[in-house]
């Protein structure tokens, strides 16, 4: 009996329940009353900030617990089938109760800012039945107590982020990056369910708990099964969030709503690749090779992503870009053991990206609105057209430098904290294996690029001549309350955050330590020795400044002009500024192929040659065929059937009266 | 007593019906055939009641009541089929082709 039964706990359901009843009711409103604004704002967000209240009350009956083990709250037997039996169940432990917080957290403020952004939307309805079912599905995935439970929310976010990319799908270049987004994160689903059977295969259950109880014992560590397991989930990992070479759906996500942006896309689901290998840390530390996969993997994409942001012109592509650089440090920070950190890194993430999010929300709705005023038609997101915002959004532009230093790693903030512990973790590695000094490396040089192109958005939308046009400057103020208050509110978290982990205090690490501590015996979490440690903090300091002192040096945003002047980029920066062209690449080399083959050989070869023309309409030739045959015998001549009557007749008679047939009729007729 | 012939003589009217049905076009000659051929049969019966008593003579009364039955049904359909098409070849009768 743990000291967390019949409390608060066991009704952590209800942080589930009451987003999906909103969805319920939203959506029913999106058919009866869509213009019901008031009461679907009331829904939308009451009921996600109930779910956030369940989320702090739970929290607080773990407080006081603090149990060694995970508090399974079973809600009915969902998968009765021999060996094989999965319930319904919830877990709560250290782990899933910060991400309970920091998603039900961060998405109340997300729907607050909604209310404004989306305020003048005909689908306002619709998109907050939507944000209520991500937000149902997301607790799903971090609360589920088993993997199959796990999956449906790992599903689900991703149908919700389906919807909600394609949220506008009357422009094809918005349903078309949904698509896309669905259809690349099929393939790491599939990797993700070949892990799933596998672990039933080898550990006869699907239940975290007995799964990860039983792998130290069950599986040879370092052997090929475990690593076969951790690499499979890891390809799961990879497509929902955005690494290499599955990240490409991530910046063409940002098609949809920017608070879709900020919740889903940087905030919270892509972070659910982070939090499965947290999750799943036990397997990942047993397979050594694995995680060092992890790790590389995390690195590369965290300095490859941070170089195209440096290209950019669209505010929200910078931003999206940065996201996969953060996911990549996440994933070093899981993959060198230092789960804690990796969490950490997340939930300070979740801030300073949330918060970066919507003040892009911001100063894009504000630019939309100046330009309607006007009439006139250029790109909003493009930061050409920007310039000069910080005197007009004041307190947008100073939350977001927040993030921007956070998110630069510049001490005391948020940020600073998370990202040096990963790196400092990596290093303390590389003594043992030489590889982490490089994927250290790729970090401190992401880190760098960070700095420089995040000074270089503040720079581009902020400061500087103003380049909106003279019509339009006089459109230009600060966004509502509605939707700067959300903003201010990050900027405060993001601001104090890292007090959430301190070094040597390690607030987080210890909590955490009952979920990671099983892990600890095979990969455990690698602190540098204190002096190199502190030179580490300083460099990293000092390579975040650095990165701004650079910024500030080597951009003029008062030389910029505005995209139809632009001169065209050539050489490195067009292929940054193109992406790698990677998006190309994949389509000449797996999208045209993957094409060619369902038209050619699968449609018309197989199924118009095949099934359509052997199968359907052959066996419709020869049953006509056959009916022509039988027509023939009908010839309407009485004469021509008596002949056929009577032969038949004789036949009989034959039969009847031969000997050796007789015997046949005798025993018949008995 | 003469059972061998009377069956002879039943056998040729039989066959006589039968090729009488299947090779004329008439439908009152083949009509005409069919009686040939019951008759036959009624002869079979009375030929062998002598010897296996008289079941098969009162099936003969049988016979004929059917047959009576049979004829005036079937010549009702023969003038029916007369009146609408004006002929009883049965080889233009062939509303039934498949």
């Amino acid at each position: 009996m743990t000291p967390l039964a019949g409390g608060i706990a066991d009704w952590v359901g209800l942080a589930i329940a009451l987003p999906f009843a909103g969805f319920l009711v939203n959506g029913l409103l999106a058919f009866v009353a869509p213009r019901r604004r008031a009461l679907v704002g009331a829904v939308g967000v009451g009921s996600v900030v109930a779910a956030f209240l369940v989320g702090v009350a739970v929290f607080l009956a773990l407080l006081a617990a603090h149990p060694a083990e995970p508090y399974v709250v079973t809600l009915w037997s969902w998968i009765p089938a021999g060996r094989l039996q999965v319930d319904a169940a919830l877990q709560v432990d250290q782990l899933s109760v910060v991400m309970l917080l920091a998603v039900t957290g961060v998405s109340s403020l997300i729907h607050v800012f909604s209310l404004g952004y989306m305020g003048d939307d005909p689908g306002y309805a619709r998109y907050f039945a939507y944000l209520n079912l991500f937000v149902a599905f997301m607790l799903v995935l971090v609360l589920g107590a088993s993997f199959p439970v796990l999956f449906i929310g790992w599903e689900g976010v991703g149908l919700c982020s389906y919807l909600l990319i394609g949220f506008w799908f009357e422009e094809r270049e918005k349903a078309d990056a949904g698509l896309k987004a669905f259809l690349v994160n099929r393939i790491g689903d599939a990797g993700f369910l070949i892990a799933m059977f596998l672990i039933f295969k080898h550990l006869g259950s699907l239940d975290f708990q007995a799964v990860f109880a039983g792998a130290p014992t069950a599986l040879a560590p370092g052997g090929a099964t475990v690593t076969a397991i951790a690499l499979f989930l890891f390809m799961g990992c990879v497509g929902k969030s955005a690494q290499i070479p599955l990240y490409v759906w991530l910046p063409d996500a940002m098609a949809g709503p920017t608070p879709v942006s900020a919740l889903i896309h940087a905030a919270t689901m892509v972070t659910a690749g982070v939090y499965l290998v947290a999750r799943a840390n036990v397997l990942f530390a047993m397979a050594p090779v694995a995680s060092a996969v992890v790790a590389g993997v995390g690195a590369l994409t965290a300095l490859f992503a941070a170089t195209i942001g440096l290209k950019q012109w669209d505010i929200k592509k910078v931003l999206a870009y940065s996201t996969v650089s953060q996911l990549g440090y996440m994933f070093v920070g899981v993959g060198v053991g230092a789960y804690a950190a990796g969490i950490f890194h997340l939930v300070t993430h979740a801030f300073f990206k949330a918060l970066l999010f919507l003040g892009a929300g911001s100063v894009i709705h504000m630019m939309h609105r100046a330009y309607h005023h006007t009439g006139r038609h250029a790109d909003a997101q493009d930061m050409r057209n920007m310039g000069g915002l910080a005197a007009y959004m004041p307190w947008t532009a100073r939350a977001m430098w927040v993030a921007t230093l956070a998110i630069a790693g510049i001490p005391p903030l948020s940020g600073f904290f998370s990202k040096d512990e990963i790196l400092g973790a990596a290093f303390a590695r590389g003594a043992a294996q030489p590889f982490y000094y490089v994927v250290w490396a790729f970090g401190l040089a992401a880190a760098f690029l960070t700095a420089i192109y995040m000074t270089r958005l503040m720079l581009y939308t902020f400061h500087g001549p103003n380049r909106t046009g003279e019509a339009e400057r006089a459109h230009l103020g600060e966004a509502p309350g509605v939707m700067t208050w959300p903003v201010v509110t990050l900027a405060a978290l993001a601001l104090v955050g890292g007090a959430l982990n301190l070094p040597h205090v390690g607030t987080l690490e210890h909590w955490l330590d009952p979920v990671t501590e099983a892990s600890a015996a095979f990969l455990p979490a690698l602190a540098p020795a204190p002096g190199v440690e502190i030179a580490l903090m300083a460099a990293a300091a000092l390579i975040g400044i650095g990165g701004i002192w650079l910024a500030f040096r080597a951009l003029h945003p008062e030389t910029l002009l505005p995209p139809e002047r632009a001169p065209r980029e050539t050489g490195f920066a067009r292929l940054l500024l193109e992406k790698y062209r990677v998006d190309e690449a994949y389509r000449a080399v797996i999208v045209r192929p993957l094409v060619w083959v369902a038209r050619n050989l699968l449609w018309r070869g197989l199924d118009a040659g095949v099934i359509d023309t052997a199968g359907v309409n052959g066996s419709a030739a020869v049953a006509r065929g056959l009916g022509w045959l039988g027509s023939r015998l009908q010839s309407g001549q009485v004469t021509s059937y008596l002949v056929i009557f009577v032969l038949g007749a004789i036949a009989v008679l034959a039969a009847l009266l031969h000997p050796s047939l007789s015997a046949v009729y005798h025993l018949w007729a008995r | 007593m003469l059972l061998g012939p009377s069956l002879a003589v039943s056998a040729i009217l039989f066959t006589l019906g039968v090729v009488g049905v299947l090779l004329r076009r008439n439908a009152i000659v083949i009509f005409m055939c069919i009686e040939l051929m019951l008759n036959a049969v009624n002869l079979t019966f009375i030929a062998l009641s002598q010897q296996l008593g008289l079941d098969g003579q009162v099936f003969v009364f049988f016979v004929m009541t059917v047959a009576a039955a049979e004829a005036a049904v079937g010549l009702a359909i023969v003038i029916a089929v007369y009146r609408h098409k004006d002929t009883v070849n049965l080889q233009r009768i062939n509303l039934l082709r498949g």
